[in-house]
């Protein structure tokens, strides 16, 4: 439904321009999140909307190609391993959880680069965990694979009007 | 903070929250809940808490305005109040 009605050159030229450097700004954010504002959320619901605009301009097929929803949700639990085995790490190693000043001896590195390579580690895993459940998320409401018959409950005569108008 | 910066971005985030609510196409009404949370994120940005100003730029201008435009293509585009 949504995939038929904008199916545009102008459209499509412009997300194949824009979506590398929203990805790459989406890593900037999240590698950069402790020195500067933005953070592992923020850069993952950039990269989540960065796959939304291809959604958007290209259709389900080539995102879900891509990135399937079982693999998104897995690597959403991988986020959220990364996340709490980073604390948990610390906690085995004698200190509080997220104590990122533990992790020195592990990682072989002083205690302020350790502290840096610590919050890193959870950024990755929140970006991660982020963009995957964004990304379940607007497949779920926006995709055409809901179920069927209340997709045809839906195409009322009044909805199949505002559909057509895009597209005269 | 320049409190008339302040004022002006407050009265056009004033204006565009009544106009999501009073209009009937629910599309317009998407696009200009999307203006308003560009206006919060301005506002959130002059006053120093730029770390919110990003995050309501990303979640609540990108995001939710993509999931509002999914629901209302699925659903109607009319409101029937």
């Amino acid at each position: 439904m949504l995939t038929k009605i904008y199916e545009n050159l102008i459209v499509k030229t412009i997300c194949r321009i824009m979506i590398p450097f929203i990805q790459i700004y989406a890593l900037y954010v999240i590698a950069h999140g402790h020195y500067s504002p933005g953070g592992g959320f923020q850069g993952g619901v950039i990269l989540a909307a960065a796959l939304a605009l291809i959604f958007l301009a290209y259709g389900q097929e080539p995102v879900v190609r891509r990135l399937t929803p079982n693999l998104a949700l897995s690597l959403c639990g991988i986020g959220v391993f990364i996340y709490a085995g980073t604390g948990l790490l610390c906690l085995l190693s004698g200190g509080n959880f997220l104590d990122y000043a533990r992790l020195a001896p592990i990682l072989g590195v002083a205690i302020p680069r350790a502290r840096s390579l610590g919050i890193f580690g959870v950024e990755i895993g929140v970006g991660l965990a982020v963009m995957t459940a964004m990304y379940s998320i607007i497949i779920d409401v926006a995709g055409n694979s809901a179920s069927p018959d209340r997709h045809a409950a839906s195409s009322s005569p009044e909805n199949l009007n505002n559909n057509a108008e895009p597209a005269a | 903070m320049i409190w008339q910066l302040d004022l002006l971005i407050l009265v056009f985030v004033i204006i565009c929250a009544l106009a999501a609510i009073n209009i009937k196409d629910l599309l317009s009404a998407v696009i200009i809940l999307g203006a308003y949370s560009f206006l919060m994120c301005l506002l959130w940005a002059e006053m120093g808490a730029v770390d919110v100003a990003f995050t309501e730029a990303s979640v609540a201008a990108a995001v939710s305005t993509i999931l509002f435009v999914g629901a209302v293509l699925k659903t109607t585009r009319r409101s029937k109040d």
